[in-house]
């Protein structure tokens, strides 16, 4: 019951998302209608626009352009006016792992290969152990775009940081510099790399290619059409928010925030800021945690041997709990 | 016509040198070029499969393969340095080594980069290095100075051969060397004469080539480090790396020269060149350098260890737990082994100098592992991974087998250049008669005056 519920209003609030991403939808028909004269359907959408107007946009426009495949090149530009951020409700994770499972399945990666990591934390001796979902931050200082000797990876206007991997030579320098081990690399070949049937695009990161480097790309492919990457709209906690600086927006597909006053009024903090790297990505701290860290071993049997260095699993071990 | 005469007399002197090829010379070219033959399939692995083969994951990106590219190019700017600054010093025993230490870091600085290459994914994607260069990354930093350091030393080693090359030329009758090879020495000899103005102006460049070739060494080894120590990384964001990184090349460069003097010495039975007084003056340049490479050492771990920023002594954790005993040799044996050689005055023989140099370039070769490898495996954000490989390092076969590849082809192309121009040059030794001579004559004047 509380799952049909759940699902209902995420449903809503995807088209919610759907409208605050209306301005890219709005520009790119107008970039579109120029070039292929679409026939209007006569159906008309009204929608709200980020600052308060209500605008009719014909239905045909709407989502058509984020269809198409975005290529290297095109993926260069960001999408206009955004700026797009995440802010992670570590009070809420559980490590249900749904985040991970929709990403590796969306990106292609192997069961151990994971964009999104999810870390057991602990500060200091005296605090409590969280789970810490930990994506690419999209920096605004990057260090490995920094660092990339052909341009490969790169910083966009809308803060994502994407790699091409039709450009990367593979020599790992960005893996090195950057400070929160956000990247990986193809090691070896697998099949579906050569897949024909996808085209390219580093919005999507598939296919991938064998000795060039990947990481969380945010899911721009995703964006375009309005909708939450991957991770946020896998998680049956709501714990990843995700949205627009500019509009000052962010939304879990269920609850949408203001995201000044979240971070604000939630003491929102970014990962190891004295570094100087600007990320994109806020955590709320983990405070009054809704669910018991155990939870979090429940369905991951790995769970026992994965995070074996931290103080508490061991104390769990010897109490049973896991 | 004197010197030509005592140009000849040594021409035939050295000459078994470059004649013949002795059973042993070729058990042992056999043995290198099998070590080689292992390494290229190796590569043929690595190229065809993937980084898979290899020991890198993750998190450890970089292996033994970019600790050989620094360990290379450490010993070819030690070898530049050394040469350039013995060519400002006119003392008369620095003929006998200079051409052993050009030679060596010519090669060094030719085989260091090849372990670079294998540290990239797309070796097909290479030249995407030229096609979409970005100035501001370290990396195009590293090949620009690389690449002008080869050059330079290349063109160094070059000018130094040209006497030489010419005396040969001129002297090839007494030479039983197959017909090509007489020909490339006419050809590269270039028409030099030794004129005395020809003989000038090749002192001239030379000279300013000397004096360059150091800046170089000394800008390509810091960009080198800046490769570690620009990122954020700890334990390699460390402002003393750049000259930490000089004064350890100096270490084990001063280290390769002395065991290659051991070695050439006793294979080309050169005791009447390389004397007792070269390992006794190379064994104090390493005595200062072992001084200056453990201060450089201390520091940098003492100031990790006493600030004791929670990610430094994570990393000290590991280096005193997991790498024990390489810390205790890399850092400790590989340091005061070498000074206390060379303090203890009845232990400065040959045999022992030799030993302490071994002694040093292996520790330093691990202290270049103890700075890559544990760092990687401790970032700021903790490795929690199940796969154990993707938590610790280990090189698999391939990496060794292309690591001793190198060394081999190393050893391999000196063995060509030596049975191609003396080991010792010929033109040294007439000059520094001719000084002599001239010396004695202008004594001789200044006293009857």
């Amino acid at each position: 019951m509380e799952n049909t519920n759940n699902n209902n209003s995420r449903r809503k609030f995807l088209k919610l998302g759907l409208i605050s991403g209306v301005s890219v939808a709005a520009s790119a028909t107008l970039a579109s209608c120029s070039s292929d004269e679409k026939l209007e359907s006569g159906e008309k959408m009204r929608l709200l626009t980020p600052d308060g107007k209500i605008v009719e946009v014909d239905a045909v426009h709407l989502n058509k352009y984020p269809e198409a495949i975005i290529t290297p090149k095109e993926s260069r530009e960001g999408i206009p006016n955004k700026k797009f951020v995440m802010v992670i409700d570590l009070a809420k994770c559980s490590n249900a792992r749904a985040c991970v499972e929709n990403c590796q399945k969306a990106h292609d990666l192997d069961p151990h290969q994971e964009f999104l990591k999810i870390q057991l934390i602990q500060n200091n001796e005296n605090t409590e152990p969280y789970w810490f979902p930990k994506p690419c931050y999209h920096c605004d200082e990057p260090p490995c775009v920094t660092v990339c000797p052909t341009g490969a990876t790169y910083k966009r206007d809308d803060s994502i940081v994407l790699i091409d991997n039709n450009r990367c030579i593979g020599c790992k320098f960005c893996v090195t510099s950057c400070p929160y081990s956000a990247r990986q690399f193809n090691w070896g070949h697998k099949a579906s790399f050569d897949r024909k049937d996808i085209p390219y695009s580093p919005e999507t990161s598939v296919p991938g290619a064998e000795g060039t480097v990947i990481k969380c790309d945010f899911c721009p492919d995703l964006l375009r059409q309005g909708e939450l990457p991957h991770c946020a709209k896998a998680c049956p906690n709501g714990v990843i928010y995700f949205g627009d600086k500019n509009e000052d927006i962010v939304t879990n597909g269920v609850d949408t925030y203001q995201f000044s006053k979240l971070i604000n009024d939630r003491g929102g903090y970014r990962h190891m800021e004295s570094l100087g790297t600007k990320p994109n990505v806020y955590y709320l701290p983990p405070v009054e945690k809704e669910y018991p860290l155990e939870r979090g071993f429940e369905d991951y049997p790995e769970g026992k041997e994965r995070y074996k260095d931290v103080p508490i699993v061991n104390k769990l071990k010897d109490q049973g709990k896991i | 016509m004197d010197t030509n005469i005592r140009k000849k007399a040594l021409v035939e002197e050295f000459a078994p040198m470059l004649e013949k090829y002795s059973k042993l010379t070729k058990i042992w070219m056999g043995v290198l070029i099998a070590i080689i033959l292992v390494g290229l399939y190796a590569f043929v692995l690595q190229v065809t499969k993937g980084h898979i083969v290899t020991g890198m994951r993750d998190n450890v990106v970089w292996g033994i393969y970019i600790i050989n590219f620094i360990f290379f190019v450490g010993i070819s700017y030690s070898g530049a340095f050394i040469s350039g600054i013995l060519h400002f010093y006119k003392t008369p025993w620095k003929n006998s080594v200079s051409r052993i230490v050009e030679i060596i870091t010519v090669l060094s600085m030719l085989i260091g980069p090849v372990f670079i290459l294998l540290c990239i994914g797309r070796l097909d994607r290479l030249h995407y290095l030229f096609i979409y260069p970005r100035i501001q990354s370290p990396i195009t930093w590293d090949i620009i100075a690389v690449m002008t350091d080869l050059f330079a030393c290349f063109l160094y080693l070059y000018l130094t051969f040209i006497p030489d090359l010419a005396i040969l030329r001129d002297h090839s009758d007494r030479l039983n060397v197959p017909n090509w090879q007489k020909k490339v020495y006419k050809f590269l000899a270039i028409g030099y004469q030794d004129s005395p103005s020809q003989r000038e102006r090749l002192h001239k460049i030379t000279r300013t080539m000397s004096s360059l070739v150091i800046i170089m060494a000394i800008v390509a080894y810091s960009v080198l480090a800046w490769i570690f120590s620009l990122t954020l990384q700890p334990g390699w964001n460390s402002t003393i790396f750049a000259p930490y990184f000089i004064v350890a090349g100096l270490y084990s460069g001063v280290g390769i020269i002395i065991i290659s003097l051991f070695v050439i010495r006793k294979y080309f039975k050169l005791d009447a060149y390389i004397i007792k007084k070269h390992f006794d003056v190379a064994g104090i340049i390493l005595l200062i350098m072992a001084l200056l490479y453990g201060y450089f050492t201390f520091t940098d771990y003492f100031s990790k260890w006493f600030s004791s920023k929670a990610d430094d002594t994570k990393l000290l954790d590991v280096l005193f737990t997991r790498y024990f005993w390489a810390f205790i040799f890399a850092n400790y044996i590989g340091i005061l082994i070498p000074i206390a050689i060379m303090l203890i005055k009845r232990l400065r023989t040959i045999k022992w100098i030799t030993f302490a140099a071994v002694i040093a370039v292996l520790g330093l070769w691990l202290n270049r592992y103890l700075i890559v490898v544990p760092s990687l495996e401790t970032p700021y954000i903790p490795i929690q991974d199940v796969r154990p490989e993707f938590v610790h390092y280990t090189a698999t076969w391939v990496e060794y087998a292309l690591s001793f590849t190198g060394v081999a082809a190393f050893m391999l192309f000196f063995t060509f250049l030596a049975k191609f121009v003396p080991v010792i040059p010929i033109s040294g030794i007439i000059e520094h008669e001719e000084m002599k001579a001239f010396q004695k004559k202008s004594k001789k004047v200044t006293k009857e005056s």
